[in-house]
Parts: structure tokens; C-alpha cells; sequence
């Protein structure tokens, strides 16, 4: 059982840093983007070995279901300026490359060297699974400990809603002209009788 | 599960999924591609709070309320993000980070 969970957890981080690794360093901007994609579903699937199966479902709906979604309509909306020979990275990708790499080393050393964790040990007769909070302590503590984070987000997201049409709004003068449903609909009853007026001719030209 | 996979390497995946994503983030052209990165470092976030409180503190609820959060603002910033990157397309004609540079001297 625990060579089970530790062959699915090398997968699932392999899977993880590689489609990572793809993200960043793959030429083509939706390849990136649906590379992007997999490393969510592979992050969900380790929350799903964590055991946390709501952050799981959380994170493919809002990751998967909104934010890729999200990337892949600004890159449908600014596609073709991004044309295949231009160059991938900056010019001075190397340093950010050494910072990276410093900032792994220097987060690696301490965690593996010299930390140790007090891990709590599992009470009771063996076999029985630990406890663990779930949803539902985490509904009760989103309306009581967690109350005024939950208000402050909630206010955020509509500040964000608001921001990004606000920034993203075209201008009238720019913008091409959407007809209103009732120019629309005046057009269509134009086009109509327009139409009605050269069928009778047809029809006189067949029955000649 | 806790015993079978050591808090250590769940930290480990977390420590590169991070650094692949400031790499990502700092050094791609496309601002797309820098927002990505950004994403995979908040990933990264999330899978650390989420294994300290499945290791450290599994009765305790805060790790996942705090994941939430952070998954909040997370698509808020995706959000004004992306509407910022088609902004700048339309008034420059570029996506590419190193091409916007009119507070330059």
C-alpha cells in the first residue's frame, strides 16, 4: 500500500514539474498554455493523495474551468502578433535562470538539512484513519472564524469583475458598431420586403 | 499517507514547481506566458499550506480556508491581469513585455 502511494506520488510529480518545465519553455504560446493545464490537473490529483478532496475539486473548477479558459481567450485575442520567429525569452534569461536555480538551492538546504518537522503521531489502535477537518468545518469556519476574510474576498472579486471590464473596455468611437436589436430588427423587415419584391419577378421570369 | 510519503519531498515538488514558475514569470517575452508563471507559483503556494496541514495540523482547518483565499485572488488577478495584456495589445500592438517600455528615459 505505501509503495502504491509512493509510485503514484513520483508520477504525479514528475508529471507536475515536467509539464511545468514545458510551460515555460515551449515556443508555442498554446502549447504552453494547454501544458499549463495538465501541471492543474496533475496539482489537483496531489491534493487528491493529500487528501484534501475539496481544495481537489476547487482547483479543477476554478484553475481548469476559469483561468485556463481565461489565458486561452487573451491568447485567441492577441494571437497573431506572437509569430513564430521572434525570440522565447528575454535577453537576459540566464541571471533570472541562476536566480531560480539560487532560490531552489537555498529553500532546498534548510528544508533537507537540519529541519525536523514535529510531525504528530498517530493516535489509536493502527489502521483507524487520523482525523481530519473537512468541509464541513470549513463552511462553519468561512462563517465564523473566517467571516471577515470571506466578506473581504467577496468584495475583491466584484473590485476585480469591475476592473478588468473597466480596463478592458473599448472605447465607442473605436469600437465596431454593434447593431441595437431594434436597428436589427427594422434591417431584417428591410431586407424582407426587399426580398418579397424580387421574388413576384422571379417567379414572372419562370412562368415566361 | 503520512507515512508513506515524507512532508520533505511534497515540500520539494512545491520548492521547483515554484522556481520553474519565477523562471517562467521573469524571463518569458509574452506577457501571457509571465502571467503563467505567476500561476504556477501560486500553485506552488497552495500544494506547501495544503501539505503543512495534512502533516502538522490535520484537525486544524486553516490550511484549506487559507487555499481557498488564495485561489480567490488568484482568478482576481488572472482576471484584471488578462484584461491589462489586451489593453496594452490594443494601444501597442505587442504582447511582448520588453517592447512596453514608454516610462523608459
Amino acid at each position: 500500500m505505501d509503495l502504491l502511494i509512493q509510485i503514484i506520488f513520483g508520477l504525479l510529480a514528475a508529471l507536475i514539474i515536467g509539464a511545468a518545465m514545458m510551460v515555460v519553455t515551449v515556443r508555442n504560446i498554446i502549447h504552453s498554455a494547454l501544458w499549463l493545464i495538465t501541471s492543474f490537473f496533475g496539482v489537483a490529483a496531489l491534493y487528491l493523495v493529500l487528501e484534501a478532496e475539496f481544495i481537489a475539486v476547487v482547483q479543477v473548477l476554478v484553475y481548469v474551468g476559469a483561468i485556463a479558459i481565461l489565458i486561452l481567450f487573451a491568447i485567441m485575442l492577441t494571437r497573431h502578433i506572437s509569430s513564430e520567429g521572434e525570440r522565447l525569452l528575454t535577453s537576459r534569461w540566464w541571471l533570472t535562470a541562476i536566480v531560480a536555480l539560487g532560490l531552489f538551492g537555498a529553500v532546498l538546504l534548510p528544508t533537507l538539512a537540519g529541519q525536523t518537522w514535529n510531525i504528530p503521531l498517530p493516535t489509536g489502535p493502527a489502521g483507524t484513519p487520523a482525523p481530519l477537518s473537512g468541509v464541513e468545518e470549513l463552511g462553519r469556519e468561512f462563517v465564523g472564524q473566517f467571516l471577515l476574510q470571506f466578506e473581504v474576498a467577496g468584495i475583491l472579486l466584484t473590485v476585480a469583475l469591475i476592473g478588468a471590464i473597466v480596463i478592458a473596455f473599448e472605447e465607442r468611437s473605436r469600437r465596431r458598431r454593434v447593431l441595437t436589436l431594434s436597428e436589427e430588427y427594422t434591417l431584417r423587415q428591410r431586407q424582407q420586403a426587399t426580398a418579397a419584391k424580387q421574388a413576384p419577378v422571379a417567379t414572372a421570369d419562370v412562368a415566361d | 499517507m503520512t507515512r508513506a510519503i515524507p512532508l520533505e519531498a511534497v515540500l520539494v515538488v512545491a520548492a521547483a514547481l515554484f522556481c520553474i514558475g519565477l523562471f517562467g514569470a521573469l524571463s518569458r517575452r509574452n506577457l501571457v506566458g509571465v502571467l503563467m508563471g505567476v500561476e504556477l507559483m501560486l500553485n506552488s503556494v497552495n500544494i506547501n499550506l495544503v501539505a503543512f496541514w495534512r502533516y502538522l495540523e490535520p484537525q486544524n482547518i486553516t490550511g484549506p480556508a487559507f487555499t481557498i483565499f488564495i485561489i480567490t485572488v488568484a482568478a482576481a488577478e488572472a482576471a484584471v491581469g488578462l484584461a491589462m495584456i489586451i489593453a496594452i495589445y490594443r494601444n501597442w500592438d505587442t504582447v511582448n513585455a520588453d517592447s512596453v517600455d514608454s516610462l523608459k528615459g
